[in-house]
């Protein structure tokens, strides 16, 4: 059998893709229009946003930390944007990036400085910073919204012009999503965040860099956070005090059921994104089927806790595999070949 | 043998008195007391009985929820329990049910969530930060499929007269007499019952626990039962008071519980913790926030404050640590002996 | 085959922390291509000095030289850096990566682009294992792999690093038969290629088998190097215990009773197998073997905290079923476990409260506990074990090695158990307190307790048990009484793969 067929079986990518290539298989042939391009254009738009959040996260989750702020990162960076259009009609936009994914990386360097030295779970830090991110979204925004009308046609039109049938907005994704992929595949300090996920202490015996990685993957993912919330601007019509939130949850979703490890150490970027992609489908393929939609947010804790169980019940039963193996090497039996 | 301390010493009063507790209502008081100058009507009954009203729920959930905390688990599904309690409630209310009876299916169904979460990290072994996280979702996806966008206010006169009535003349609600008992309840099990004094072993770790007898995968999975037997009554008791009940009731509920919970003293690692503490840490929160809004100072504010404080309360002691063990090492340079 | 030239040069090595003394005097001399087998029992200093040469520590005094020049590591990188490669006895690897990312951690080959090339990772991990003469698929997960196949993806690691020093931490402890031979033939290559190879066993077998020379450690000190062709197993051994046995531990006579444990082929699936034992009242029975043998498996799996498949136990007449040790404690087990900090304590707790909680349920009355009385049962208990802590509320954690054990022994005793099983009772602590471990466990016996002890240091229970069992593999190998017992044929049995007839 071809090593590469092998290989391709085990990749923990493969069940989300087969998932998300059946879903949209089964609805497509249940309700044709659902393929139609524009409801294709409104899916892909709708999964860039999740889509880049997801990549940030996954790089944290995979180093065995987790950051629940995303979505009150995005809704700040989201309302910084609305507001520097605002305020400033003839900035450029490049300028407006930059202020966003700075916003971003600032709030996520908060987070991972206080993990890094703090010694306390991710999880509990980033609830409250959670807390704290929204309030001052709250504090600033009021009960101002501002709306896409403020905003120059070209910066909304990200969301709608497209090269080679994909949103301008969408392309850009792809791009921080390939390039995230290569960094944590290909490169030395990029596999590091694998080997501090799979065991923080070894690596740390090693001479891993624990505490320089663990924040890198905090200002990266903050970083994202706040260049998703620049997109959001661009693709809905209002940002205001409660943009943003609950998106933590359908994230950390998409990351888990994309094949990463909620412990850490494995999955890729590709993976949390394609889960992305399919947490989206879901929505869409609901109405497409006339589902009552409100069976959404049901189906996406079902299927954290569904992929969830599954990696479980697989180290469980890996584990005794294990155990039997080696009680059957050290029965003193004929000289057996060396390993499997 | 007769060495000069051959007998353990005997053990000073304060030594065995909770100092972090006692610092903790420290500052409630002091804060009670700005308060009380600042605004006049602060320190009547009618104040303190609505700021009652809205503690119940926080301080209901955060019971079981300190219990679980101490035996190194989370639960961050309590608020979409008591989403899916409520939800169930409006739904039967809605379909003129009688009030008993939707009374008891919406506590119910906060046992059984409360049993699902139990199986899933008792018996399946899931860590439980992931699994709270997967039935939030579900819970408060169920909810909203079981009552959709509706909103449900018409109770039964009787049943919201009794939870929003008071004692007399006095302004407390009459439910806090229930809500002392649960207090009294917590207190007995968790620092005077060999149940307890199992669940700090726990915390520490299963080994050390299993190693004296404790049941472990069983008192996981009760924990979480009562987590959300409790979920399921503030459930019910939310729509009452309130007089609505949505599916988004409570939605967000449970970064408040657990922010209480650690700044009341228990460790995120599990072992450690106590109810006095709790309890405080809760009415402290629950004195700025209405402080807060005497002043008209916007629930904005108080948000960033409750994320902030949480952040603190677990960030201070390890902070501490490492000061103390600098200045140690200043001045022994001591190693740990290899094992 | 040796052109006797010094590769790593240790002496009059010290090492304290506080004020525990981990190693007087220590010395090791190593040379270009020989198999240095280092032995000592636990507590000789083996690991400080291993750890010295690992660079997890440094030493507080003596030289150290590594091909002729003076060094003082600071770092495990330093010694990596120096040519030293260390495997310990828990190999870690990172069981989420392939096995080839586990062997390159840090210094992945890179490729075209500046990029990390797979191919070329993966075929260096090829000619690795090739020259090791050990395929392993360098593609697969780390995760699953056994013990054997991690060590030699250690050692294919420190080639990979051009170790001149690879020392080796009880390599054989968790190998079968055909595994050691397979690791045997790896040194030999090792040896050919000049690469210098200390190891630490109690397997004087394979010590025999494939050392050049032997050091001898006793109690912090080093005591002598032998060159293997010119001695024996027995002379080995006098030199490790060195000490009258008979004086060193108080035990006294004890009338024997009932049989208070009855334990019949207990069988667990992959971890022991038809083991039979007992144990009478005002008996001290030692388990005795190696490290992996399954002894403390076995207790586990008497006392509840494990399941066993098949067999049984029986205490004081009754059947103990698999899995509780509630039921176990009610039947009157205490168990002292390995592990003190983990499993022993709860570090959080203080003095007091860790005393009491296996009282719990007895303090207890309609439910409650009275906390004077429990601080009572707490001071009374650890008055008798004569813990030193200043008072009940002092935390745990900030006793003395040999403090926390009377701690566990004042929680179990405190049961009034029927049957106390001791695993390592005197692991870590101190002379002092061990002499009053002994006399304790001694003074159980002789009130009519049955005691189970599990211990690694020959001496412990040479002079401690009444009887003793050796276990080997997951097997009881031998059945020895007090007075036929000897270091020799007590290692013989639990080196033994079959079981030994006398």
């Amino acid at each position: 059998m071809p090593v590469f067929l092998t290989r391709l079986s085990r990749l923990r990518e493969l069940p989300v893709a087969v998932a998300f290539v059946t879903l949209v298989a089964i609805t497509a042939t249940l309700n044709p229009r659902f393929l139609l391009p524009q409801s294709v254009k409104d899916l892909l738009l709708n999964a860039t946003i999740i889509a880049i959040l997801a990549a940030g996260q996954a790089m944290v989750i995979i180093s065995r930390n987790v950051d629940l702020s995303v979505g009150s990162i995005l809704g700040l960076s989201g309302f910084a944007t609305g507001t520097l259009f605002a305020v400033f009609p003839d900035i450029p936009i490049v300028l407006v990036f930059l202020a966003g994914i700075s916003v971003g990386a600032a709030l996520g360097a908060f987070n991972g400085i206080l993990v890094v030295t703090a010694g306390v779970p991710s999880l509990v830090i980033t609830l409250g910073s959670l807390y704290v991110f929204r309030g001052i979204n709250n504090a600033w925004a009021g009960g101002t919204e501002h709306f896409s009308g403020d905003r120059p046609k070209e910066f909304s039109n990200l969301s709608v012009d497209t090269v080679f049938g994909l949103p301008i907005i969408t392309l850009l994704a792809f791009t921080v999503i390939a390039a995230m992929a290569i960094y944590l595949a290909k490169f030395r300090s990029g596999r590091d965040f694998y080997a501090i996920g799979s065991d923080p202490e070894a690596a740390r015996l090693f001479g891993i860099p624990v505490g320089k990685r663990v924040l890198t993957a905090f200002v990266i993912n903050g970083a994202l956070a706040g260049l998703a919330g620049v997109l959001y601007a661009s693709r809905f019509s209002s940002v205001g005090a409660r943009t943003g939130t609950g998106l933590e949850l359908d994230v950390v979703a998409a990351v888990v059921v994309g094949g990463v490890a909620i412990f850490g150490g494995s999955g890729t970027v590709v993976g949390a994104a394609i889960g992305a992609f399919l947490l989206t489908t879901i929505t869409s393929a609901l109405t497409a089927l006339r589902v009552d939609k409100f069976w959404q947010q049901a189906v996406v804790g079902a299927l954290i806790i569904s992929a969830i169980v599954i990696d479980r019940v697989s180290t469980l039963r890996n584990a005794r595999r294990l155990r039997l193996d080696q009680a059957r090497d050290s029965v003193p039996a004929l000289e057996k070949g060396v390993t499997q | 043998m007769t060495a000069l301390s051959s007998e353990i010493g005997a053990s000073k009063i304060w030594q065995r008195i909770n100092l972090r507790d006692v610092a903790m209502l420290g500052v409630l008081l002091i804060v009670i007391v700005i308060n009380s100058f600042a605004r006049d009507n602060f320190a009547s009954t009618t104040t303190v009985g609505y700021l009652l009203l809205d503690v119940i729920p926080i301080m209901m959930l955060a019971l079981p929820m300190a219990f679980i905390i101490i035996s190194a688990e989370i639960d961050l599904s309590v608020a979409s329990i008591v989403g899916i309690s409520a939800a169930t409630i409006g739904a039967l209310v809605l379909r003129e049910e009688n009030m008993v009876v939707a009374a008891v299916s919406g506590v119910g169904v906060g046992v059984l969530a409360g049993a699902f979460n139990g199986f899933l990290v008792a018996y399946l072994g899931l860590p439980s930060l992931a699994a709270t996280i997967g039935t939030l979702a579900l819970y408060r996806g169920l909810a909203l499929v079981i009552i959709g966008d509706a909103s449900v206010g018409s109770f039964p006169e009787t049943w919201t007269s009794f939870v929003q009535g008071k004692l007399g003349a006095t302004g407390i609600p009459t439910v806090t007499i229930a809500v002392l008992f649960f207090i009294a309840l917590a207190v007995m099990l968790l620092h005077y019952s060999p149940f307890g004094r199992g669940l700090f072993a726990l915390g520490h770790s299963q080994e050390a626990a299993r190693f004296v007898g404790v049941k472990v995968q069983h008192a996981k999975f009760w924990l979480f039962v009562a987590s959300g037997l409790v979920a399921g009554l503030v459930g019910l008791y939310w729509a009452l008071r309130y007089g609505s009940a949505r599916s988004d009731s409570a939605a967000g509920l449970e970064l408040t519980v657990i922010a209480a919970v650690l700044l009341g003293g228990v460790s995120i690692f599990g072992g450690r913790g106590s109810i006095p503490g709790v309890v405080v840490a809760v009415l402290l929160v629950a004195t700025i926030t209405y402080g807060f809004r005497l002043q008209r100072i916007s629930d904005v504010v108080l948000v960033i404050i409750t994320g902030a404080l949480l952040i603190a309360s677990v960030t201070a002691p390890n902070y501490y640590q490492k000061i103390r063990e600098r200045w140690r090492f200043i001045s022994r340079a001591k190693d740990s002996p290899a094992s | 085959m040796q052109n006797h030239i010094p590769v790593l040069v240790l002496a009059d090595a010290a090492k304290s922390f506080g004020s525990v003394v981990a190693l007087a005097d220590g010395r090791i001399d190593l040379q270009k291509g020989e198999v240095h087998a280092l032995v000592g029992e636990n507590g000789a200093g083996k690991s400080t000095l291993v750890k010295i040469l690992a660079g997890v520590h440094s030493h507080d005094s003596g030289t150290f030289e590594v091909a002729g020049a003076r060094v003082k590591f600071r770092s495990v990188a330093e010694s990596k850096a120096q040519g030293i490669s260390v495997i310990y006895q828990e190999p870690t690897l990172f069981s989420d990566l392939t096995v080839a990312e586990n062997l390159f951690i840090g210094r992945q080959p890179k490729g075209r682009l500046g990029l990390i090339s797979q191919s070329s990772m993966r075929q260096q991990a090829r000619s690795l294992f090739a020259q090791l003469g050990v395929p392993i698929d360098p593609d697969r997960l780390a995760e699953g792999l056994s013990i054997a196949d991690q060590q030699i993806i250690e050692i294919a690691k420190a080639i990979s690093l051009d170790a001149q020093v690879l020392v080796m931490d009880e390599p054989t402890a968790a190998l079968s038969g055909s595994e050691v031979d397979r690791l045997f033939q790896v040194v030999r290559s090792l040896q050919e290629k000049g690469v210098a190879i200390l190891f630490i066993s109690h397997r004087f077998v394979e010590v025999f088998a494939i050392s050049d020379r032997i050091t001898v450690m006793r109690d912090g000190s080093y005591i002598g190097t032998w060159v293997t062709k010119e001695t024996d197993s027995n002379a080995i051994v006098r030199e490790m215990v060195g000490r009258d046995i008979t004086t060193l531990f108080p035990k006294e006579e004890a009338t024997r009773g009932d049989v208070v444990l009855d334990v019949r082929n207990l069988t667990r699936e992959g971890v022991f197998s038809d083991v039979t034992l007992s144990v009478r009242q005002g008996e001290i029975v030692g388990l005795a073997g190696l490290v992996g043998s399954g002894r403390t498996e076995v207790a586990r799996a008497i006392f509840g905290v494990d399941r066993y498949d098949s067999g049984s136990v029986v205490l004081k007449g009754r059947s103990l079923k698999s899995g509780d040790p509630q039921a176990a404690i009610r039947g009157g087990i205490g168990f002292v476990p390995e592990d003190r900090r983990k499993q022993g304590l709860v570090l959080e707790l203080p003095v007091g409260r860790n005393i009491a909680l296996t009282l719990r349920n007895f303090l207890a009355k309609v439910g409650l506990i009275s906390q004077s009385s429990e601080r009572s049962h707490a001071k009374d208990w650890g008055d008798q074990l004569q813990v030193k802590a200043r008072s009940l509320e002092s935390g745990v954690a900030t006793l003395s090695g040999g403090n926390q054990q009377k701690v566990v022994l004042a929680k179990w005793l405190s049961t009034k158990p029927s049957l106390l099983i001791v695993d390592e009772p005197t692991r870590g602590i101190d002379v002092g307190t061990k002499a009053e471990v002994h006399r304790r466990l001694s003074d159980l016996a002789q009130a009519g307790v049955a005691v189970l002890m599990i211990s690694s240091e020959l001496p412990e229970v040479l002079g401690m048990s009444d009887r003793i069992y050796v276990m080997n593999e997951g097997h009881i190998r031998a059945e020895i009484s007090r007075a036929e017992a000897t270091p020799e044929n007590v290692m013989e049995a639990a080196t033994s793969r079959q079981k030994v007839v006398r």
